[in-house]
Order: structure tokens, then sequence, then C-alpha cells
């Protein structure tokens, strides 16, 4: 009798014990995540001279002037944040909707060819881009399409990612039934599309649409290659630009606030939408 | 419409219907084909080609046959890149894959009772969504030799003088690790916890009353149970790895500083680019395609046998 109470309690001392361990592990790894980001925000709002003398905990008064710096500076910066804006936003509206579309023909429809598709596509699905990237840019070269937004955007109407998630969202959530009560009712099959399933995708569009945006937002190799004109170019190509400068020479106030001006967009919205992304990314993985 | 439902032959009608489904699927089709095959297929061809600029003097294109590929082989760039990236990963995936497994088990343990465990899974997975770019840069900024990170070190009596960590081939790669571990952990840790979750309770609760203590059960029930997922992340890490360049071209300005022992392959094929050799260029994305496209198929082999048991 004695006996086994002793070993719950043990076993409950071990149980606290290693709940406390993972409360410490969980806060330092915290704390590793977001050291970066708040002293990125603290310098974002100090004055260059503040900033070389030393670090300082406390946020500095100059958040203002060096925002008036930076966008007043050589950088195009607004150019920038518009075009970034620009590119991922038409790229995560051509890949939802017509990923959803590609996955809809695959899970609607019965039509010869239609296995060898699906398994294609999942083959093909982890193929980096980089590798064609050669060949890409050259055929973009000779269709006249460096220097504008195009190669950015349009091959994203095919992104096998995005499909395989629209189709295991489908495969739980929209019964056929309701495409053949919507054919009975005389409707079109893309009227049905757009006006029944699109809207019934919602919440699978909403997930890849910010997860398609972000990455778009993020990509730095294509667009480096192809944006080569300065009123065109995106942030991170900025960026890199300001790395590669005597950035030494530079006001560094106005280095961290660039910094922090393409990173904290991002952060706001991850902080609203965190829910629905976390979540995403859990089903987005192969449950198969 | 109304004379296939007047009629009523099923057949005809899921007949008339199928072909939409080519409609459908075109655009994913039209799209992939030209902004994907064609231009695998002319990197390919390329890669047979000799077409550099030397100087101000276009060189080619001349048909050279295997001659690229022999030159790649022969020179030791290849070599040291693919061993800079390979070493950059393993210091990232290591600490990754070690971490994500713990704080995977942990939030998935129900008996824990982890408070707070959606706050610790936003922000251990908000890395994830920076801008690499960005994110170089501002390690760049913060461990540069008069940066902040140098003045804490030496504020607090560590060091007597900045210690230049972009001079070092060791410091270099590890912020380069430390950076894919923070962007990877949070994304691999809910992979991860997703499984964990999959697995049938009972099997834990079975193990318990046989006497097994927490390090048994998870040695011997979720590790083996997690075998499927836990190479899924694993290989989709090494391609994720293969693909590594915006962190360490930023960091190092595209010089794979110091002496080129951060450059990484795809940094070595943006140099080819850059400067179209497009005949190297070939051969080298040739290569990694073969690398990438093996490496794919043991994911689809491991998706594919998860979907057929269902």
């Amino acid at each position: 009798m004695s006996k086994s109470k002793k070993t719950k309690v043990s076993a409950g001392l071990s149980i606290r014990a290693r709940k406390a361990v993972a409360y410490i592990v969980l806060v330092i790894l915290s704390i590793l995540c977001l050291f970066w980001f708040y002293v990125l925000f603290v310098n974002a709002t100090r004055t260059h001279a503040d900033i070389q003398s030393g670090f300082s905990a406390v946020p500095g008064g100059n958040f203002w002037n060096n925002w008036t710096n930076l966008v007043t500076g050589s950088q195009p910066i607004l150019s920038g944040m518009i075009n970034s804006i620009l590119v991922s936003s038409l790229c995560a509206l051509f890949s939802t909707y017509f990923s959803a579309m590609t996955a809809y023909a695959i899970h609607v429809y019965n039509f010869k060819g239609k296995k060898f598709m699906f398994t294609f596509i999942l083959a093909i699905m982890m193929i980096p881009s980089q590798v064609t990237a050669l060949g890409f840019i050259q055929f973009m070269d000779k269709l006249h399409l460096v220097n504008t937004f195009v190669p950015l955007i349009v091959p994203t109407i095919a992104a096998p990612v995005t499909f395989y998630y629209m189709k295991q969202y489908m495969e739980s959530t929209l019964p056929l039934s309701i495409i053949e009560a919507a054919r009975i009712d005389g409707s079109g099959e893309f009227r049905t599309f757009n006006k029944i399933v699109i809207p019934l995708m919602k919440p699978a569009i909403a997930v890849q649409a910010i997860f398609t945006f972000v990455s778009s937002w993020n990509n730095y190799f294509m667009p480096a290659l192809i944006l080569k004109q300065e009123k065109i170019k995106t942030l991170p190509i900025l960026i890199a630009q300001l790395r590669s400068a005597d950035w030494l020479k530079f006001d560094m106030g106005q280095v961290y606030m660039m910094i922090a001006f393409s990173i904290f967009p991002v952060i706001i919205v991850y902080i609203c939408l965190s829910k629905y992304i976390v979540q995403g990314v859990a089903l987005g993985s192969v449950k198969g | 419409m109304k004379d296939s439902r007047n009629t009523g032959q099923g057949k005809s009608k899921v007949v008339k219907y199928n072909k939409w489904g080519y409609i459908f699927l075109a655009p994913f089709v039209i799209v992939y084909v030209t902004f994907q095959v064609v231009p695998l297929f002319s990197t390919i061809y390329n890669s047979f080609f000799e077409n550099f600029r030397s100087g101000l003097i276009q060189i080619g294109p001349n048909w050279v046959g295997l001659e690229n590929y022999k030159k790649i082989f022969s020179t030791p760039e290849l070599m040291q890149y693919t061993k800079n990236t390979l070493i950059m990963w393993i210091i990232g995936f290591v600490p990754q894959i070690i971490v994500s497994l713990m704080l995977g088990q942990w939030f998935s343990d129900v008996r824990l009772k982890l408070r707070c465990s959606g706050f610790f899974k936003t922000v251990i997975y908000l890395p994830n969504l920076i801008m690499a770019s960005a994110f170089s840069m501002l390690f760049f900024a913060l461990f540069s030799d008069v940066g902040p990170v140098n003045g804490m070190l030496m504020s607090m009596g560590v060091i007597d003088e900045p210690f230049r960590f972009f001079a070092s081939v060791g410091a270099t790669r590890g912020l380069v690790g430390l950076m894919n571990f923070l962007m990877w952990f949070g994304n691999t840790t809910i992979l991860l916890m997703a499984g964990i979750m999959g697995i049938d309770v009972s099997l834990f609760e079975a193990a318990e009353v046989d006497g097994a203590n927490s390090w048994k059960r998870f040695t011997r029930i979720t590790l083996p149970l997690l075998k499927p997922i836990l190479i899924y992340v694993i290989i989709t890490s090494m391609i994720g790895g293969i693909q590594m360049f915006d962190v360490p071209q930023i960091l190092t300005n595209g010089k794979g500083t110091p002496a080129d022992s951060a450059t990484t392959l795809i940094m070595y094929l943006n140099r080819h680019l850059f400067s179209k050799n497009y005949g190297m260029g070939g051969a080298l994305s040739v290569f990694l395609f073969i690398i990438t496209a093996i490496l794919s198929l043991v994911i689809y082999a491991i998706m594919y046998r998860k979907r057929d048991k269902n």
C-alpha cells in the first residue's frame, strides 16, 4: 500500500519536474526567437550616435526621424514596398484561385489521365524552382519579359503545394452532392465553381493566400535575376543592395529602420492571424 | 442540359461533364509546361554547350558534349561548396530535430498540461515567416565588429576587444546554422506534434501499466511510429538545405567569405547566372536537379504508401 503511494508521489514529482524543465526550455527558446527583433525595434528608434555608443534595452525617441530619413534617402524604399505588395498580392490571388481550380478538376471529374496528373503533381511537388532558373531566365529574356512582374506572378498559377492543400481540404469538406444539386438547378460548371465552390473553400484559400503572400514577399533569388531596373525592384533586392553598399558609412538608425520596415508588416499580420497560420501548417503536412 | 436530364442516361451525363475536367486542369498544365518543363529542357540543353563571356568577347555557344560536366566535377569548387552546404545544413538541422522532437512531445503530452502552449507555438513559428534576406542583414548588423552583440559581450567583460564574427569560418557557418535553426524549428515542431498526436493513446497507457518510464515510451513507441514523418522532415529539410541561398548570400555579401567557406551550391549557381556562363550553370543545374529529384521520389514513396494504406 505504502509502496504504491510512494511511486505515485514520485510520478507526480517527476511530472512537476518535467513541467518545470519544459517551461524553462520554452522560455529560453522564446527569448532566442524574439531577442533579435527586440534589438531591431530598439535600434530602429535610436540615432546613429546612440547606436554606435553601445547597446540599450530601452527604445529611443528617434523613430520618426529615422523614418523620414529613410523615405527621403537614396534607396527607393516606398516604390520597393509598393512593388512587393503588388507582386505578393497578385501571386496570392493567382496561386489560390487556380490551385483551387486544379484541385476541383481532380476532385470532381473523372477523365482519362486524371490519376497520372495527380501522381505527377505529387511527384514534382518538392523540386525547387532554382534548378530550372537558367532556362527560365533565358526564356523570359526571349519573350522580353525581363524587368516586368509577369515572370514572378504567372508561374504561381501552377503551385503544386497549394494544390495539394486544396485537394486535401476538398476531400474533407466538399461533398459531390452539392455540385450535383447545383447542376440540377441548371448552374453551369464555371458558375458552380465560382459561386458555390470558391465560397466554401474560403478558409483554405485564406490560409494558402497568407503562405503564398509571405513566400513571395520574402523571395529574393528569382526577383534579383529578373528585376534590374531601380524603380521596379522589390524589398529583398533593396536589402541586398544595402548590404553590398559601403554600409559602415550609413546612418545605422536608417539601416535598422529599413530592416524593420521589411520585417514588421509581416509580424503584425502574423500576430493577427497566427491561430489560422499555425493550424494551417499542421493541416498541410503529410497526413495522407 | 435539359435534354440529358430528360433522357436520364447517367453515363452520357457523366461523360458530358467530364470534359470540364480538362478545361479546369488547363491553366495548371499550360503554365507548368511553359514555365517549368520548357525551362528544364532548355537548361539541360544548355549544359552541352560552351557559352560564356570572357571580358567583352562572347564565346560560344559551341557544342562540347559532356565537357561542362567533366569540368565541373574535376574542379575543386563543386566539392568545396557541397561540403559547405552540408556543414551549414547539419549545424542547423541537428539541434532543430532534437529540439523539435522534445517540444512536439511536450506539446502533445496531455498529462503535462502546458499552459500558454498556443503562445509558445506562435512565438517559435514566427521566425519562419521573416524575410530571410532581412533577417540575415539584421544578423550582419548585430554581429558586426561595432554591433550590439560585441558591445554587450564587452560590457559584460566576456571579451576585451570585438570578436570579428565574419572573419572566422566557424562563427560565420555557425551563424548561418543558427539562423536556419531559428527559422525552421517551429515549423518542424508543429509537423512532429501533429504526427505524435496521431499515435493511439492506448499504446502509451499500456506501456505505462507495464512500467515503462517516459524515456522508454518515447524511444520504444513514439520514435518507431513517427518514422515516416521523421523521414519526411529530414528529406524536405535536405531539399531546403540544398536551396540554401538568401542567408549566406546576404550575410557574406555574395562572396562566401571567409575564404569561400560559406559559399553554397545555389550561390555558386547564382554566380554563373549573373556572369552568364550558361554552359557551366546548366551542368550545375542538372546536377542539382538529379539530387533533388531523387530526394523527391523518396518523399513521394512515403506519401504514396501512406495514401494507399488509408
